[in-house]
């Protein structure tokens, strides 16, 4: 972590982990949905499921998909601004492979018909990390600009890529690279230094063999 | 890709001392320009920021509301019960460590009522941090910018808690969130009171090996009891600690190794006492009888 993801946030209480975090994690993942949230089914997984209620975890989640941020002072009436949004919701438990105690996996529709499966994990002090989408490895903090790509596995994606970025003055901060099986789905995801041009974005989605294309802005 | 000028976070409360003994720069200094290499920021920039939480921390306990309980009820107004007693003059430990007593109570409950606070470094912990700073200022007369650059110490400290071990209660146990909140605390002490980089390092390590082991078994699993109080517990053990360091009390065992020490204690702590509520002070005859009657009213699953 860095300096300010220790000291900080400001945030409503009562924990950083079980309430910021889970409020992160939701607003994180209405942002790459990009589009509000018809409906939400929403899985705990360990110390989020046991001791989740009791520290707002379900009204925070909740908050984020509204667009909350974890300094709201909204997020204990979450629910009902939920219901005010036309947002329908529900909760389970969930057993995840590997994932950090207090994880999530939040299964959204979109009032437009976009669709996403996220794993999220809240690591502490506010800190996160988005683990999955749509069942692919992703993970990142989420605290820089972040590109995330699906394509079919095969030559040139990863050049292409770096090579539009470059066009467009956007440096790579970190690139990681996953695939489901050989020739399958693959995963890229980029963390950058500056935003990312939405008109850059439109021509990656265009592109043969990108399957989906989410993005992570900094901006609000 | 650019990336080779970029410094990491520390590893290590020695690569800031070793920074600094290279640079002539302070402790706090460092870690400052750390993050603005790391955000892309100005001094300004990074200062101002670490301003608006140490301000954001003041507002916090300005805003305390003795008459506030917590949904459970099991949390509110103790931290008003020790500012009124040391007051009237009924404690022990003098108007330091009462008025530290008070604040840390007060920010605690503030967190528990789902109030505004700051995470330092996180939500149950973040009474340790603004009880020490808010009342070292109050009571020592000093300059804001050097309570600033004591927040950028303890910040120090904690990226490096977050490297070598970590910060959550589930991950770890209370030793990481109070301790870390405690040592923390401690370092930025031991600076303000004019130790060397010694002197905080060996604050922070005196403090973690006091709090070492401590479980998280929160009733109900609320972020009520006992991490209220040990908030105040942690604030007292980081005054006790710095007050040692500046007298040149050291660590025979080097800070950054207590701190791994910190980390293996935390990977051996059970499930149950980790941010479960499972165990310890939650698995008490009272505390699941408190459990049952508080989760009965908030059942989703």
């Amino acid at each position: 972590m860095n300096v300010f993801e220790v000291m900080g946030p400001v945030m409503v209480g009562p924990s950083s982990s079980h309430t910021a975090g889970a409020v992160k994690i939701g607003y994180i993942a209405r942002q790459l949905l990009r589009d509000d949230v018809a409906n939400a089914e929403i899985l705990l997984h360990g110390s989020f499921l046991a001791t989740g209620v009791g520290h707002g975890t379900d009204r925070a989640l909740v908050a984020g998909l509204l667009s909350m941020k974890p300094d709201d002072e909204r997020i204990p009436d979450s629910f009902s601004y939920a219901r005010d949004a036309g947002m329908e919701y529900s909760f389970g438990g969930v057993e995840l492979r590997h994932a950090h105690p207090n994880s999530a996996l939040l299964k959204l529709q979109g009032k437009n018909g976009n669709k996403l499966e996220l794993v999220g994990s809240s690591i502490g002090g506010g800190a996160i990390n988005i683990d999955k989408i749509d069942g692919l490895d992703a993970n990142f903090a989420a605290i820089y600009p972040t590109l995330i790509i699906h394509n079919v596995d095969e030559p040139g994606h990863v050049a292409d890529i770096a090579t539009f970025l470059e066009k467009y003055s956007v440096n790579i901060a970190t690139l990681k690279l996953s695939r489901d099986n050989r020739g399958g789905r693959a995963v890229m995801v980029i963390e950058c230094d500056q935003e990312v041009p939405l008109e850059l974005i439109e021509k990656l989605r265009q592109k043969k063999g990108i399957l989906k294309v989410s993005y992570l802005s900094m901006e609000d | 890709m650019k990336g080779m000028g970029i410094k990491m976070s520390f590893r290590a409360l020695q690569e800031i001392i070793d920074i600094s003994e290279k640079t002539g720069k302070k402790f706090w200094e460092v870690i400052m320009e750390n993050d603005m290499n790391e955000r892309a920021v100005s001094r300004e920039d990074s200062f101002q920021k670490m301003y608006m939480l140490y301000e954001a921390m003041r507002n916090a306990n300005d805003n305390y509301d003795k008459k506030l309980m917590s949904c459970s009820g099991l949390v509110g107004g103790d931290g008003e019960k020790v500012r009124i007693a040391l007051e009237k003059g009924n404690l022990i430990g003098g108007p330091f460590v009462g008025e530290t007593i008070s604040k840390a109570l007060k920010m605690g409950e503030n967190n528990a009522c789902m109030k505004r606070i700051v995470a330092a470094p996180t939500g149950g912990a973040c009474g340790v941090l603004p009880a020490v700073l808010l009342t070292y200022e109050e009571q020592m007369n000093v300059d804001k910018d050097k309570m600033v650059e004591a927040m950028f110490v303890a910040s120090g400290i904690g990226v490096v808690i977050s490297v070598r071990a970590f910060l959550s209660g589930a991950a770890g146990g209370c030793q990481a969130e109070i301790g870390s909140a405690s040592a923390m605390a401690a370092g930025a002490l031991a600076y303000l009171q004019g130790a060397d980089n010694e002197g905080i390092a060996h604050a922070c390590a005196i403090s973690f090996k006091n709090l070492m082991g401590l479980v998280c078994d929160p009733v109900a699993g609320l972020v009520e009891v006992p991490c209220v109080k040990r908030n105040a517990g942690g604030a007292v053990i980081a005054i006790a600690a710095a007050d040692m360091a500046v007298a040149g009390v050291r660590s025979q065992i080097p800070p950054d190794e207590v701190i791994d020490a910190m980390r293996e204690v935390g990977e051996q702590i059970p499930r149950t006492l980790r941010e479960t509520g499972e165990g310890g002070i939650a698995a008490t005859v009272t505390g699941d009888e408190i459990a049952k009657r508080v989760l009965k009213h908030t059942p989703i699953l």
